[in-house]
């Protein structure tokens, strides 16, 4: 098949000043079988042919598992079809003809650095505010000693599946990273093993990621909707719940309630 | 320089390691913070690794090439990790799991390495639960097991199809808490370009910015690389792309010995090749031969015809057939080697790809059957569902086409027991050190052996070297970081100014290639002889018509792999000269003359041993050195899972 992309190109990072623009490409001979990634890397071996610079884009498993790759497919993030990443998904979900617009996250705690590509660092200020369980290596219990029921094990995988890609920023239209954060607060906080920094973490996590500039959720569920792993906005609500429940009976302290180092 | 001692420690198996731990030196923690430690690496090995540092109190900087450490390939793990909990009461222990290892590993890898693996899985559980890692359980709310390829008992645990990711989101938590307190400076998107030795030891690194293109250097009083394998110097493999061999190389180049680098792992059930533009291999989980049964037709008239109009009685279960005790679970190598000659013998299925029909299939309609569609759906529903994405086809209904692919490397940087390679204060972790998996690597024992060696070795065989040396406040304007900056920019210029006709990637697919055809699945002495003239070749080619686009200013993809594939390029002719002369064969490594009946044969008498090689030059020969292989508790039999 034949296809038409618009792709964003921007040479240098938006902190720095750097601006972009789309620019059009024809793409011939694209096969079915291949994955939407595979056809960008044919188009990039013509470019770098030509003495062009390649299109720059972020991947690395291809499996959708890494949460490296993701930009936005005609206005969806990761493309059209659900519960895919965009290096799992083929270029049989396009047809002949198909006039394509890619385009980065666009989100204020999301800065381009280059065509595609964005910096999503701000995810793992949000994991450094709480995100983990305070634990050192050694100190851990025999693994069966605090049984788990099977339903909160399930459930906290359910929350633990996200792979921080940022689609759900992506899409938006607060840019919040709601979704993220609270797949992360609830993985922990249903587990026993969470229970002891279920509040400080949750309270910790929000404040960061406010000062991120992440926007505020207003329920539009594009979230969830987007997520390649099909996060519940349910988490949102819980991670509410538990953010008042915090400010009313914790404090932010600094530093973590772990041991000091 | 010869081999230095291995260190391993004398006395019975089952104390060596308990006996080493007392007897080596300790940092007082007062003391920790004055050391500097580079960890370059943020997979199960680099950040189990990073994380304990840092909370013992050292001053850790880390590494990744990824703008996150949690995306580090790691995270793509997905059927199990192995311990020796016995939670099944299936007659498990800590000396079947290293019996099983030693024997899976077809005697070639070091006994006292593999018990100390066995024994310290269980506190690897024991960690990863108490992190939060969301193990599968039974509705007693204990964790459950699975069974891999490989074992006759159920002690694999996992996280639905994705335990690597689990894991190692669970190291990342405990890392991401030490970059918070400031134990641990991290360093995402930074590329380890070179090691920096003075005064023969291991002091700091030089490295770019992958952002900005920056070459700066770091130094530290130890450096531990726990980079992963290099799976893609056979350009397609189920490794994540970025996955390669150049700090691992970079560091041979500098004086660390590279061991057993033939030792490769082919997976048999990954998604085959559907065309010439495939840029990776897709695996689908070992769990999945628990209840998918692998069979092609017996007569190759029949490959073209749609499965369901083979008849039962037209189908061969090879697996079955010729390991009756071990059927579908039979280790990797050997159902990897099984599911080539049957399609060799014409007998693939799936569609041509060349003239040859590579696939066979993995068929679930017994086990649907038997415990239904939902009962399957619920074990391996993910899996299902990525296969279907990929190939369009639904497994519940067609069965799924499976052919082997470059999976694990076994081979990596030379260590003894403590874990530091042939350059003092250099320490490698993970898959990027040959020590525990010998010539195969049994599934479920990569995340056990990156997270033994991060969480529970690295940090005491670490402490007892820096023990023994003191911090000197060198900085990198020493005049050895000035000149190996000088050599990473003038390679780096060098790639961007050839400016010509062929890209990086059709370089690295060529070379993959010539690797799979020469050095894969079967090699022999006359195909690795071919590839050791073609491999030169090619990387003088490389050099004179490659094409890097850009600058070194600045965020560039392009000279990014262009670095690798160099290295590659290198490197490969050592895995093609280590397979030439090794003239035997074990485990993965299948030199077709020394066989019986299809049988790997192995030669005790000349090759119980670790081929250790020292660079010097490229172009020039490595110098082999041999590390004897000692069995005393394990013998060593011809290996048998018929
Ligand atoms: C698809 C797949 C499934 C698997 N499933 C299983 C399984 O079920 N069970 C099992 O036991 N094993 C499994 N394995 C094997 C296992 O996942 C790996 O062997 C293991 O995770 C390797 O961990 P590591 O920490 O050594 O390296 P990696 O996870 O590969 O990490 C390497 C790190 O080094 C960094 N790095 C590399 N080079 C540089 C450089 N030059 N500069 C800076 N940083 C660098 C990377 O950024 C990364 O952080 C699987 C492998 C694959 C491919
Ligand atoms: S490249 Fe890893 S999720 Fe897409």
């Amino acid at each position: 098949m034949r296809l038409t992309l618009h792709i964003w190109r921007q040479k240098a990072p938006t902190a720095r000043g750097g601006k972009g623009d789309f620019e059009k490409y024809e793409v011939n001979d694209v096969s079915e079988h291949m994955s939407f990634l595979e056809m960008l890397d044919v188009l990039n071996e013509r470019l770098e042919t030509e003495g062009k610079d390649p299109i720059a884009f972020e991947h690395d498993c291809r499996e959708g598992i890494c949460g490296s790759c993701g930009f936005v497919i005609n206005g969806s993030a990761h493309g059209p079809v659900p519960r895919t990443t965009v290096c799992q998904l083929h270029m049989r979900s396009f047809k002949d003809g198909d006039e394509l617009v890619l385009e980065p996250w666009r989100a204020r705690a999301f800065p381009i650095l280059r065509d595609l590509i964005v910096d999503r660092s701000s995810f793992d200020r949000i994991i450094q505010a709480g995100g983990y369980v305070s634990t050192n290596t050694g100190s851990a219990p025999e693994a069966n000693s605090v049984p788990v029921t099977k339903d909160s094990a399930d459930r906290a995988m359910d929350a633990a599946a996200c792979i921080g890609c940022g689609a759900c920023v992506a899409m938006c239209p607060n840019a919040s990273a709601s979704l993220f954060t609270a797949a992360k607060v609830a993985h922990l906080n249903l587990l026993p093993q969470g229970q002891p920094e279920r509040l400080i973490r949750t309270e910790k996590m929000v404040l960061q990621m406010d000062a991120e500039g992440f926007g505020h959720c207003t329920n539009h569920g594009d979230c969830s909707a987007v997520c390649p792993k099909g996060i519940s906005v349910i988490n949102i609500a819980q991670m509410n719940r538990e953010y008042i429940e915090a400010t009313l009976f914790s404090s932010p302290r600094e530093g973590d309630t772990g041991d000091g180092a | 320089m010869s081999l230095p001692p291995n260190k391993i420690p004398t006395g019975p198996i089952d104390k060596a390691w308990t006996d080493r731990k007392f007897s080596m030196k300790l940092v007082n923690p007062a003391n920790r913070r004055k050391y500097t430690v580079i960890v370059v690496g943020s997979g199960l090995a680099g950040a189990s690794a990073a994380a304990s540092l840092g909370e013992l109190g050292y001053n850790v900087h880390c590494f990744c090439f990824q703008d996150s450490p949690r995306r580090a390939h790691s995270i793509a793990a997905q059927g199990g990790i192995n311990a020796a909990k016995n939670y099944q009461n299936d007659g498990d222990s800590v000396y079947r799991l290293f019996y099983d290892t030693v024997k899976g590993g077809d005697f070639r890898a070091r006994e006292a390495n593999v018990y100390r693996l066995a024994e310290v899985s269980v506190n690897i559980i024991d960690q990863a639960v108490a992190q939060g890692v969301p193990f599968a359980r039974e509705y007693g709310g204990l964790l459950a097991n699975r069974s891999f390829g490989g074992a006759q008992v159920s002690r694999t645990f996992y996280a639905r199809g994705q335990t690597g990711q689990q894991l190692l989101l669970g190291a990342y938590s405990a890392l991401e808490r030490q970059i918070a307190k400031g134990t641990v400076k991290m360093h995402p998107r930074t590329e380890m370009l070179d090691l920096v030795v003075v005064d023969g030891r291991a002091r700091g690194i030089v490295v770019r910015d992958l952002t900005t293109g920056a070459i700066s250097s770091y130094v530290a009083d130890a450096v531990c690389l726990g980079t992963g394998g290099y799976g893609n110097a056979f350009y397609l493999s189920t490794n994540a792309k970025g996955c390669n061999v150049t700090a691992a190389w970079r560091a041979s180049k500098r004086g660390a010995y590279f061991a057993n680098p033939c030792f490769t792992q082919i997976h048999p059930t990954c998604i085959p090749v559907a065309g010439s533009y495939q840029s990776k291999l897709t695996l689908m989980s070992e769990s999945l031969r628990n209840d998918g049964r692998v069979w092609v037709p017996k007569d190759p008239a029949n490959c073209g015809k749609h499965p369901s109009e083979i008849a039962e009685a037209d189908r061969d279960y090879y697996l079955e057939r010729k390991y009756p005790s071990f059927g579908n679970l039979s280790p990797r190598d050997i159902a990897s080697r099984a599911a080539k000659e049957a399609c060799d013998d014409g007998r693939g299925v799936g569609p041509m790809v060349e003239g040859v029909r590579r696939g066979v299939y993995l068929d679930f309609a017994d086990a649907i059957q038997r415990i239904g569609k939902a009962a399957v759906a619920e074990k391996y529903g993910n899996l299902f569902e990525m296969y279907q994405r990929i190939t369009g086809e639904d497994p519940y209904e067609v069965p799924m086409r499976m052919y082997p692919a470059v999976h694990y490397t076994m081979g990596g940087l030379w260590v003894d027991y403590q874990l530091q390679s042939t350059i003092p204060g250099l320490f490698v972790i993970g898959e990027a050190n040959f020590s525990d998996h010998g010539a195969n690597r049994l599934g479920a024992s990569a995340l056990m052996q990156g997270l033994a060696d991060g969480y529970f070795v690295l940090p005491f065989t670490l402490a007892d070297y820096l023990a023994g040396v003191k911090p000197d406040g060198m900085a990198t304007t020493h005049s050895a970081f000035r000149a190996v900056e000088g050599e990473v920019v003038a390679k780096n210029d060098k790639l961007l100014s050839i400016r010509g006709k062929r890209t990086v990637d059709s370089f690295h697919r060529e070379l993959g290639l010539l690797m799979w055809d020469k050095c894969g699945m079967a090699r022999t002495e006359e195909g690795l002889d071919e590839a050791l003239q073609r491999i030169p070749a090619l990387r003088e080619e490389f050099w004179q018509n490659v094409t890097v686009s850009g600058s070194g200013a600045e965020l560039n993809q392009s000279l990014e792999k262009a670095g690798r594939v160099a290295d590659f390029l290198e490197f490969g002719e050592v895995m093609c000269l280590d397979a030439r002369t090794r003239a035997e064969s074990c485990g993965g490594h299948f030199r077709t003359e020394f066989q019986d009946e299809g049988e790997a044969k192995r030669n005790d008498a000349e090759y119980s041993h670790v081929s250790a090689w020292q660079y010097t030059g490229v172009g020039n020969a490595p110098v082999l050195h041999k590390e004897a292989l000692e069995f005393n508790y394990v013998h060593p039999v011809t290996r048998s899972y018929k």
